[in-house]
């Protein structure tokens, strides 16, 4: 019964090298969408038996991070008239090298933790990779839009790995969570939006006026 | 009661976005304000009279929302804080509605943000910081404190110009996804628990601990610690708060300083406790010892050779998180003299952030450069400000050099004597470095700029600082007896 799930975890992993590679703005989103999607079906097909609050939290995740998000994005993306390109600080090679290595040191951390024994391979590797992969979205991407989704991939990384664990969490903690979540793409979306009209750009490299040496300048 | 106080900040909120008339409006959030304090004293006095049998804490059961000592004490400070705060709001709104608009370092002509976002922001706000205090599942803990971020960043954004948009984002980004490890680590505290059946509910952990499985506990101690220590602006991650500091409106930074940073705190301080009753309380105390000093000495450095006086105060918060940090690490008597720390900063600082703005209204600028002679243009706000910078660096008698003491004392007392040299030189060069900015702005000379007219000083700017400065001063001279109760059961609450 693991297989369907086990084929999800490659598939979660394979965004994650794709999200590495993509150099469109609007496929990234897409791709972001798409794990979280599978993320949010994956309790469902290791499961076992069918439970309808299960479900019924599955169906919240999917709308949300499938439909939702993807929409706002690209609406942030084309109202802050935002390029096409995602305008990565390092090439697409050595982006996926990273992620690549982040994978090996994942697997390997997976197998040192003393964590409950899944039956699905590869969740853990898999989450914490997704994670690190998150991280990279945010530090070598310049622009506001790729560092909210960076965010969005560490929360479905840590959703997994939350899986992973065994972990259940009541149902309106799980809720409470989401909602956060959905809160803040929400707010940083506004927040895009702001960004592109003060600065005419959302390149977030050029967010540097403050700091504590230039401050006698003020950044002119 | 417990129900009420969450409850009433968040109709408020809501209510405050409908609300058309400024007046109105005003009156909604002091009339919240007031009666949200007046619930808490209750809550506290139900407390000290109820002691140990306190109704609202049921022992084992299974509330999502209770109080127990530590949290009733943060509750204080942030009910006590948000009702100063909203006195000086009501009249920082009425001076801005009157004279929108150009910026202070820069001089552009910029906007405000409206002003029923601000209050409705303001009130859900405290209804979040209300819920961290009363939360008694990790999980909700963390969804709370993620809601703190999401509901103040609008409030950083208040002044609608580049400055304030690039400290919001800075704000936002680096919180939530520092949070976020905070979430890893409530999962690890879960998987800890799991052999156990601890679940992640604080009196099921606190009961279970001696079945959690330690290797996994570290873990997850030190991804909540990284976590939480994003918001409480701890040295190495602290890079978020000196930006949203100086540029969010004074009110905001008074209460991001005195009531914010605490809630993290409040979430690391859950952490040490469960960690303490699985016996690693140790590991936990290193690391929190570890960068406390960190983050003191990161202060120092970057305390020196400030330019923006608002930054110096951001920098100040970040020195006093580093004394709560390391007296929760040192344990004991320190513990004690952290919870004192965290009142008496609260206090203090959301006091002088109050004076800063009366001293950006009078002077049109941040740097510290282009302030002199402040006694001279506004007396009253020289004399706060002065003695503001008394209170905070912990001149006796002040709260604060009470619980700087005792942290040293515990200190001294563990035979750590390099940790007490180390932490006593870098607060005299904290001290040394502030004192020269705030007598430099205080006294000295300076020539009239052009068009400049006699400035009126803004008493209801300044009230609410007096009183804080007043109650710091009391704390000092004289510890009310409930106070000390309810400081020592939240210390034995807080680490053993």
């Amino acid at each position: 019964m693991h297989t369907l799930a086990e084929l999800v975890i490659v598939f979660v992993i394979l965004l994650d090298l794709a999200l590495a590679v993509t150099g469109s703005l609007s496929t990234c989103i897409r791709l972001v969408a798409a794990q979280g999607v599978v993320a949010g079906l994956l309790p469902l097909l290791a499961g076992g038996h069918f439970q309808p609050r299960a479900a019924l939290f599955a169906g919240a995740i999917v709308t949300l991070k499938g439909a939702v998000f993807p929409w706002l994005l690209l609406r942030a993306r084309d109202k802050s008239g935002a390029g096409r390109d995602v305008e990565p600080l390092i090439t697409y090679p050595a982006s996926v090298l990273l992620c690549l290595g982040a994978f090996i040191a994942s697997s390997w951390l997976g197998s040192r933790l003393p964590l409950p024994a899944t039956g699905v391979a590869w969740i853990v590797p898999a989450s914490l990779a997704t994670i690190f992969a998150g991280f990279l979205l945010i530090t070598t991407r310049t622009k506001a839009i790729t560092q909210v989704l960076g965010y969005l991939v560490i929360e479905n990384g840590i959703y997994i790995f939350g899986l992973a664990l065994f972990v259940e969490q009541p149902l309106m903690v799980e809720l409470a969570i989401l909602l956060d979540v959905f809160v803040a793409v929400f707010v940083m979306g506004i927040a895009i939006f702001h960004i592109s009209r003060e600065f005419d750009h959302i390149d977030t490299a050029e967010l540097s006026e403050l700091s504590d040496w230039r401050r006698g300048e003020y950044g002119r | 009661m417990t129900r009420a106080l969450i409850l009433l900040p968040l109709a408020a909120g809501a209510l405050a976005f409908l609300v058309r008339d400024d007046a109105a409006r005003r009156r909604l959030l002091l009339w919240t304000a007031a009666l949200h304090f007046l619930l808490t004293a209750l809550t506290v006095w139900g407390w000290a009279e109820g002691g140990a049998g306190f109704e609202f804490f049921p022992p084992g059961g299974q509330a999502w929302f209770a109080y127990d000592p530590l949290g009733l004490l943060f509750l204080g400070i942030t009910s006590l804080l948000f009702l100063g705060a909203s006195h000086y709001a009501v009249s920082y709104l009425a001076g801005e509605k009157r004279d929108p608009g150009e910026d202070a370092e820069e001089g552009f002509i910029f906007n405000n943000a409206p002003e029923a976002v601000f209050t409705g922001c303001l009130l859900l706000f405290l209804a979040a910081m209300t819920a961290v205090t009363a939360s008694r599942h990790m999980g909700l803990l963390w969804a709370m404190i993620e809601a703190t971020t999401l509901l103040s960043a609008p409030l950083i954004y208040f002044h609608r110009h580049k400055r304030s948009l690039e400290a919001t984002w800075k704000y936002l980004l680096i919180c939530s996804v520092g949070i976020a490890l905070a979430l890893m680590g409530s999962l690890f505290l879960g998987a800890a628990g799991l052999k156990a059946g601890a679940g992640l509910d604080i009196s099921g952990l606190l009961a279970g601990a001696a079945g959690l499985d330690k290797p996994l506990l570290k873990a997850a101690f030190l991804f909540l610690f990284v976590g939480y220590g994003t918001k409480m602006g701890l040295a190495p991650f602290h890079t978020w708060l000196p930006d949203a500091h100086s540029e969010a409106p004074a009110v905001v930074s008074a209460l991001l300083s005195g009531a914010l940073l605490n809630c993290a705190f409040l979430g690391i301080l859950r952490a040490l406790a469960v960690c303490s009753a699985a016996g690693l309380a140790d590991f936990a105390g290193g690391v929190l010892t570890l960068f406390g000093l960190f983050s003191v000495v990161t202060a120092a450095l970057f305390m020196l050779g400030q330019r923006d006086y608002k930054r110096m105060l951001a920098y100040s918060s970040i020195e006093h998180m580093g004394i709560l940090s390391l007296g929760a690490g040192l344990g004991g008597g320190a513990m004690f003299g952290a919870l004192l720390g965290a009142v008496s900063h609260s206090l203090a600082k959301a006091g002088l952030f109050f004076t800063s703005g009366a001293v950006l209204a009078a002077e049109r600028t941040k740097r510290i450069a282009d302030v002199r002679g402040l006694r001279r243009r506004a007396p009253l706000t020289a004399a706060l400000w002065l003695a503001g910078f008394f209170l905070i660096t912990g001149l006796p008698p002040s709260g604060v050099f009470l619980s700087k003491f005792v942290v040293l004392r515990e200190a001294v007392r563990g035979g750590r004597w390099w940790l007490a040299g180390g932490f006593l030189f870098f607060l005299a060069l904290l001290f040394a470095g502030m004192a020269k900015v705030f007598i430099q702005m205080t006294f000295g000379e300076r020539e009239p700029r052009e068009g400049e007219k006699p400035f009126a000083e803004p008493s209801g700017l300044l009230l609410p600082a007096a009183a804080f400065f007043a109650l710091v001063l009391l704390l000092g001279a004289w510890l009310p007896a409930w106070l000390d109760s309810l400081l020592r059961a939240a210390a034995a609450g807080g680490a053993l």
